[in-house]
């Protein structure tokens, strides 16, 4: 019974969509209204707006000489220009770019376009003294060690003396000269004047005997002008001695004062 | 003569049986003749203690005869039965009935073949004095009951009759074997060096360490890890510090650690290329030390912590190894170049009435004072070659020498007295490299308590 219903309704449907065909094409109905009409004459191009900036920073703002900080920036709108004072120039719309200034610094970042320009600035302050000067390009490739052991001789001594003898004197004029040379090359090197003892005496008294031997040439070396802050002493006394026979060869190669880098 | 009249009276209290004036100088030893005669043979331990009685037997007669004052009875002549508590003694029976013959009664005396006490007192034996006893574990504790026996009084012959405790393992064997051996010196005078230290250092692991040893060579143990040169080691009057000189930092400096535990009390070292050679004052508060502040090198006296430094002798030469007067405190020795060769020279706590000591022969270092302030004994080269150093003993108020100990046997060097008074300890390259030996202060009774690496400047101490 349903069924029947549905189709009838579905005839029904059908007929009066054929009938209102029949309809349209008998009666147009009316045009859909027009536009409607402009308020105002046209309107002028957009007037050209001045870019923004968006960010410009240093970060950090405040570093020491040698040290590099990063400037940001972010220029938004119609920029035709972008540019950064202090050498640096013409840059992207967006970027960033490390500097390395010396001295504290100012940077002013100019955007312009056809709305005009505008310009922001990031200060970076540089605290300290610019670094010294790189090493010169000869830089030595030997070490201090390498060039005590090859140019500096060892100063031999006198049983239970500390004093620089007659040919310990000339030993230690060639010396000076070389350690010049040396501590002239290597500007931060420090060079150590070791004293040492043959094995007859008493370890303790052999102990400051060291000492004094260390000194005698770090004076001698200082009277011909040896930077006295870059010699430093050190007495070994018998403790380490470069050789371990029982005859009087082998300590009067103990009797020493030996050179050596320092820290 | 005056050094007899300093020494025997402290010594007299336990030595009535055996004294006899010398008419020469004598270090407080007795010698031979006079000596009292021991036997010890080995005693036994039941059950788990037996294990340990090799390390007790060793450790008992090593203390006994390195006391000096016994003759040793070599255990070869012993009998076969050895008695270990009184009751094993027999009488001895009456001279044998008539079956054996009298042939028989000539040529063999009657013995007990051990069991009785006259077997210990004649041929071969012939001792005075027998020690005998055993050990056994009860409750978990190593009990030794030791008996002394004066042979000569068998009537009343035990002298000690006493029970020691200690733990059951080697450590605990050896504690009451120098407890027996303590009661047994103490008799005659003879003070027991066990708790005793001796610190030296060595090279053994590479590097010259602060390294210390029971006094007779056991338990040597490492003091410093600085893997540098650690050096001259003194010990406090109480034991419980330790005093040296290292390179750890640089340029030599002292420090001063605590010993149980170990542990840095941060000495503070002045400004100097070179502070060394410190020693304890004798009430453990101060330090002396040779430092070369200004220039090398003076003796300064500071605080414990290396605060309050000033100097007290004035610059001449090298002053180094000062050692104040452990009686009086107020005066010390030292070692100085300031007449040339190295000598050895006392003065005040405050530099006033410096002379010097050694006659200006030779070399003369390392004094080391006796525990009773007159004598020093120190290293000489008298009489050798330079560095050939020898021990000898001088009375510090005449200025006499009283005794040379070594006699060109290596380089004998670093003598330093035992708390009795009566041994010393030294280091000596007379077996190839420095090893440390005590000795009796004659001479006698040389053991050599190092083996390993190069071991040097012993001292003795708590």
């Amino acid at each position: 019974m349903f069924d029947k219903r549905k189709l009838t309704t579905l005839c029904i449907a059908a007929t009066l969509a054929m009938f209102a065909v029949g309809c349209k094409k008998k009666t147009p109905p009316p045009p859909p209204p027009p536009p409607p009409a402009p308020t105002e004459t046209k309107p002028e191009p957009p007037k050209p707006v001045a870019p923004t900036i968006a960010q410009f920073s240093a970060e950090p703002t405040n570093i020491q000489a040698g040290q590099s900080a990063t400037l940001r920036w972010e220029v938004s709108g119609n920029a035709t220009s972008v540019s950064i004072d202090n050498a640096i120039g013409t840059v992207q719309n967006t970027g960033n770019r490390r500097v390395f200034p010396t001295n504290s610094t100012t940077y002013t970042l100019t955007a312009s376009g056809p709305g005009g320009s505008v310009t922001s600035s990031a200060t970076i302050s540089v605290t300290s003294a610019p670094p010294p000067p790189p090493p010169p390009t000869s830089r030595p490739t030997t070490t201090v060690e390498q060039r005590l052991n090859s140019e500096v001789q060892d100063v031999y001594y006198d049983y239970d003396k500390s004093d620089v003898s007659g040919e310990g004197r000339d030993i230690l004029t060639r010396d000076a000269a070389a350690i010049k040379s040396i501590l002239a090359d290597f500007p931060n090197a420090s060079i150590v004047v070791e004293g040492h003892c043959d094995e007859r005496g008493s370890a303790e008294y052999n102990l400051g005997l060291g000492d004094r031997r260390a000194n005698s040439a770090k004076e001698f070396l200082t009277q011909l002008g040896v930077p006295a802050d870059r010699l430093k002493t050190i007495s070994y006394g018998k403790e380490r001695p470069q050789c371990t026979e029982g005859n009087e060869a082998c300590w009067q190669k103990n009797r020493r004062a030996h050179f050596s880098p320092g820290q | 003569m005056k050094f007899t009249r300093l020494i025997f009276p402290a010594f007299a209290a336990g030595a009535m049986l055996l004294l006899a004036q010398q008419s020469t100088i004598d270090i407080g030893t007795i010698t031979k003749g006079e000596r009292p005669a021991i036997a010890i043979p080995d005693l036994r331990g039941s059950g788990e203690a037996q294990s340990f009685m090799g390390a007790f037997n060793q450790t008992l007669w090593a203390d006994i005869n390195g006391a000096g004052i016994f003759k040793m009875i070599p255990k070869t002549s012993y009998p076969t039965f050895v008695p270990q508590q009184p009751s094993d003694f027999q009488q001895p029976t009456a001279p044998a009935p008539a079956p054996r013959g009298r042939p028989n009664q000539m040529t063999a005396a009657p013995s007990g073949g051990g069991r009785w006490m006259q077997d210990w007192a004649t041929p071969p034996v012939s001792s005075n004095y027998l020690a005998f006893g055993y050990t056994a574990v009860q409750n978990g504790v190593l009990v030794l009951r030791g008996w002394l026996y004066d042979l000569r009084n068998p009537a009343a012959a035990q002298v000690i009759g006493k029970t020691y405790l200690g733990s059951v393992d080697e450590a605990g064997s050896r504690k009451v074997a120098h407890e027996f051996a303590a009661d047994i010196m103490a008799l005659f005078g003879g003070q027991s060096l066990a708790g005793t230290h001796i610190y030296f250092n060595s090279d053994r692991t590479g590097h010259k360490e602060i390294w210390m040893m029971d006094y007779d060579g056991k338990n040597q143990r490492q003091v410093t890890h600085f893997n540098s040169t650690s050096i001259e080691p003194a010990i406090s009057p109480d034991g419980s510090k330790v005093a040296f000189t290292s390179y750890v930092r640089g340029n030599p400096g002292i420090f001063v650690f605590s010993v149980d535990p170990v542990r840095d009390l941060r000495f503070y070292n002045q400004s100097a290329s070179v502070n060394s050679s410190p020693w304890f004052t004798p009430d453990g508060k101060q330090i002396v030390y040779s430092s070369s502040a200004g220039r090398c090198c003076r003796i300064f006296l500071s605080d414990l912590n290396g605060s309050g430094f000033r100097p007290i002798s004035s610059l001449s030469s090298i002053d180094t190894e000062p050692k104040v007067n452990p009686k009086t405190g107020s005066d010390l020795v030292f070692s100085s170049g300031r007449s040339g060769p190295e000598q050895v020279y006392r003065m005040n706590m405050d530099g006033a009435d410096l002379e010097r000591l050694t006659d200006g022969t030779g070399e003369a270092a390392n004094p080391a004072w006796h525990p009773d302030g007159q004598l020093i004994a120190f290293a000489w080269t008298r009489g050798f070659s330079a560095g050939a150093w020898n021990i000898f003993i001088m009375d510090v108020a005449s200025h006499r020498v009283m005794t040379q100990l070594t006699h060109g046997e290596g380089k004998n060097e670093h003598p330093s007295w035992a708390p009795d008074g009566k041994h010393l300890v030294f280091a000596s390259t007379r077996g190839g490299r420095s090893q440390i030996y005590s000795m009796l202060a004659d001479g006698h009774e040389v053991q050599q308590l190092t083996t390993v690496g190069s071991n040097e400047r012993p001292v003795w101490g708590k």
